[in-house]
């Protein structure tokens, strides 16, 4: 299995309500977090996935890296990402 | 077409009982201001972290709890807890509205004086009051609330050799359902101390009991426990007046009642579950209806009400150090205040609120403070937005206790300011510099 496998089976719903259909738990991310996911799941990298933020978004920070990571930590965290797994 | 504001990303699981764990999304409406003066005006003038006190709101509390008793009984004196605050300022504001003082030490009684409130219209608590601070209250006339047996035999002693007739209090503890009792202070009324401590008054003939005390504990919302304990003080005085003929001048019932805060333990926020003080009047008065003496004898009612009347008229200002991710996934917050300035969060959960607006979804957050000790949490767990480094927050509801129990640790305590009418605003305390703390130091004359 992938690392991001696990991602491409979860339902995402437009207002960014998460199933994980392993364990049933289920999570509600905000617009950015969402695009995140959409991103990891069609298998982008880091820079990627920054673009496509700045490119949909005001006001994005310099240091937008720390909060991508930070968003992957929370995945991993979720086991929603091997414990291992890093962009 | 305009993009959408930036939000950092965040995913939140969906816990049952989120709500009793994180405690309720809290209130977005941001505080900029506190009674007219901007949060950030101050912080300009004096620093962050800061202590706040509104003014208007001490008022308010003062008068509330006064009308509260008077409606229901006809003689009532505040004697403010000097403990619970004792900036000369706030101090000053309950003076003015009429309080006596309530002190427990050399100390609070020194600032009592300073203050300008002459001696008898101080009232005297605690089990530690030395022959020299008895002396100086007794033959200055300040109320005495006598604490043990040794302290009974101490002021009969001074008032022989001062030639005296000073009137007295005695502090009684009693167990009331649902409280933990407070022995150690106090002649104890269940086992026939307290009957014990009158008569042996009484019999001494040196002092004049005029009154009786009882403080049954603190941050109690069950109203009914102050009408046990009217009750019990009331039939207490009924018993002296027709055993010795003796008629009390007041009943003192101390202090206890439960401010706006929320416990840790508690479900419901204080907000909802703090009963209004004529809750407590009508149980108090209850009680007190058990006295059998004429009417225009009744005693007067003394009322030691502390944090009730404090704490909601304080807010501590701290801004935003840093954010952290936690391995647990939950945000840390880093600010510039901790449990050294806000001693009370070890037991309460302090409201907070951001101080400008926030954009971004709540997360599960924790407030840590700038001490290097793993006990500094400001408050464990809670909902709230992205905070940015150099964003304000305010900590409600810290008036009580924390600029009395407050620690020099590490650092320097802040500068604490009141707000009155009409937004304009003064120091209550300037924050410390390092001759307040370096100046009491001595070298050893070897090093
Ligand atoms: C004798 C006495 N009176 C009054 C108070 C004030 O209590 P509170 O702040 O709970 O109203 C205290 C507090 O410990 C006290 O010991």
């Amino acid at each position: 299995m992938g690392a991001t496998d696990k991602l491409k089976d979860l339902a995402l719903s437009e207002s960014g309500f998460v199933f994980d259909p392993y364990t049933g738990s289920t999570f509600s991310a905000n617009d950015t977090g969402r695009k995140i996911l959409d991103g990891l799941r069609r298998g982008l990298d880091r820079d990627a996935i920054a673009a496509e933020l700045r490119q949909g978004w005001d006001g994005v920070p310099d240091d937008l890296g720390r909060d991508i990571d930070d968003f992957v930590l929370l995945l991993r965290r979720q086991h929603l990402l091997p414990p291992d797994f890093s962009l | 077409m305009s993009k959408p504001r930036y939000e950092r990303p965040v995913l939140i699981r969906h816990e049952a009982g989120l709500m009793n764990k994180f405690g309720r999304v809290q209130a977005l409406r941001p505080l900029t201001e506190i009674d007219g003066a901007a949060v950030d005006e101050l912080v300009a003038a004096y620093g962050s972290p800061l202590f706040v006190f509104s003014e208007r709101t001490l008022v308010e509390r003062a008068r509330e709890l006064k009308e509260a008793f008077a409606r229901r009984w006809p003689r009532v004196r505040l004697a403010w807890s000097y403990k619970t605050n004792y900036l000369g300022g706030i101090c000053r504001i309950f003076h003015r509205e009429g309080a006596f003082a309530e002190v427990v030490s050399d100390f609070e009684y020194d600032k009592a004086l300073g203050l300008g409130v002459p001696p008898d219209h101080i009232h005297w608590n605690g089990p530690y009051k030395t022959d020299a601070a008895l002396t100086r209250a007794l033959a200055g006339g300040a109320i005495v609330h006598l604490d043990h047996f040794d302290e009974l035999a101490a002021a009969e002693r001074i008032a022989e050799r001062l030639d005296l007739r000073p009137s007295v209090a005695l502090r009684i503890s009693l167990s009331v359902e649902g409280v933990p009792e407070w022995s150690r202070f106090g002649f104890h009324l269940e086992s026939g101390q307290a009957r014990d401590a009158v008569a042996r008054l009484v019999a001494g003939n040196r002092l004049e009991l005029v009154g009786l005390h009882c403080h049954l504990g603190t941050f109690i919302a069950d109203v009914r426990a102050y009408g046990e304990q009217a009750r019990k003080l009331a039939r207490l005085a009924n018993e002296i007046r027709e055993r010795h003929g003796v008629r009390l001048g007041f009943i003192d019932i101390g202090g206890g009642f439960a401010s706006h805060n929320t416990l840790k333990e508690q479900y419901l926020p204080g907000t909802q579950a703090t009963p209004p003080f004529s809750r407590y009047a009508e149980a108090v008065i209850e009680g007190l209806c058990e006295l059998t003496c004429p009417a225009r004898e009744q005693p007067l009612l003394v009322l030691e009400t502390g944090r009730a009347l404090v704490d909601d008229a304080g807010t501590l200002i701290a801004t935003v150090h840093a954010n952290k991710r936690l391995p647990d996934g939950r945000r840390g917050v880093v600010l510039d205040a901790g449990v050294n300035v806000l001693f009370t969060a070890f037991w309460y959960r302090h409201d907070v609120v951001p101080c400008q607006e926030t954009h971004g979804t709540p997360e599960p957050t924790v407030l840590f403070g700038p001490l290097c000790m793993n006990i500094d949490v400001i408050r464990d767990s809670l909902l709230l937005p992205p905070l940015q480094v150099g964003d304000r927050i305010a900590l409600r509801n810290c008036g009580a206790y924390n600029v009395t129990q407050w620690m020099q640790f590490i650092t320097y305590r802040p500068a604490v300011v009141l707000v009155g009418d009409g937004g304009r605003h003064a120091l209550l305390r300037r924050c410390e510099t390092l001759d307040d703390v370096v100046g009491p130091e001595q070298t050893p004359p070897w090093l």
